[in-house]
């Protein structure tokens, strides 16, 4: 009885997370990624941000201690990341909404738009950055 | 999936898989980012600076309840993008549900609080 030899199919698995350094992603997946990880940060540091608004509300007093606490660089850079997350998830979230009316999905155009949802972001982050270091 | 779904077979964590998480995770994205830009917008322009400005602020009723709306809003967005984290990378079905309740319980925790301290301004 002829045997033929079964060809091993390939198998389309997801990528380990040694894996991760290795695979160049495109720029809109780059977005894409940043898009979660800026989500995650904000979920995790939520409680923080209520914290952050019971302080600068309670009183004169709780304010004024407020602005004692932040003026630390490590605060600012606290305060940095939050900014950044919320920046970066609000960009990313009009590029979802762009994409969702069918513009700038085709291969050409999804890593233009990417680059310049990431340019934006980039430069309002700056800003945010420079604000709460005072330098503006 | 339907006819699985009994017994030990029974899902007891998932999404909808479908329009419904879709449409309501740009709906409340719609509502966070025009709070978002109405909160700048009134911030910068506030009556005086400090925190008698930033207090006055929110001791307008229309801002309370556009606060909580919006964080309404939050949790729900929140919910969605983070149990789709975890279905993503978690597969061990009690440590995947021990972590959708962690996050259920962190999100209204929270809610909770920004009530208390909105509503006292």
């Amino acid at each position: 009885m002829p045997q033929t030899i079964a060809k091993k199919r390939p198998e389309f698995r997801n990528i380990h997370i040694t894996q991760i350094i290795g695979y160049r992603l495109p720029l809109a997946g780059i977005m894409s990624i940043l898009h979660r990880v800026s989500g995650a940060v904000m979920f995790l540091l939520l409680p923080l941000v209520v914290w952050l608004l019971d302080k600068s509300l309670t009183s004169e007093l709780s304010y004024a201690e407020l602005l004692g606490v932040v003026d630390s660089v490590p605060a600012k850079l606290l305060l940095c990341a939050i900014a950044w997350a919320f920046i970066h998830h609000f960009w990313g979230g009009i590029r979802h909404l762009v994409n969702d009316v069918h513009i700038g999905i085709s291969r050409e155009a999804s890593p233009k738009m990417a680059s310049g949802f990431m340019v934006v972001s980039l430069l309002t982050s700056l800003l945010a950055f420079f604000a709460i270091f005072g330098v503006i | 999936m339907a006819g699985r779904n009994i017994g030990q077979k029974r899902l007891v964590v998932g999404a909808h898989y479908g329009l419904r998480d879709w449409l309501s995770q740009r709906i409340t994205a719609m509502v966070l980012a025009s709070y978002s830009l109405i909160l700048l917008v009134a911030a910068l322009a506030a009556a005086e600076p400090g925190y008698y400005g930033w207090a006055s602020l929110f001791a307008q009723t229309w801002m309370k309840v556009f606060t909580l709306v919006a964080f309404l809003a939050f949790i729900y967005h929140a919910w969605v993008g983070v149990r789709d984290i975890w279905m993503d990378y978690v597969k061990p079905l009690a440590i995947r549900l021990a972590l959708q309740v962690f996050t259920i319980l962190w999100l209204l925790g929270s809610f909770v609080w920004a009530v208390e301290v909105v509503w006292r301004v």
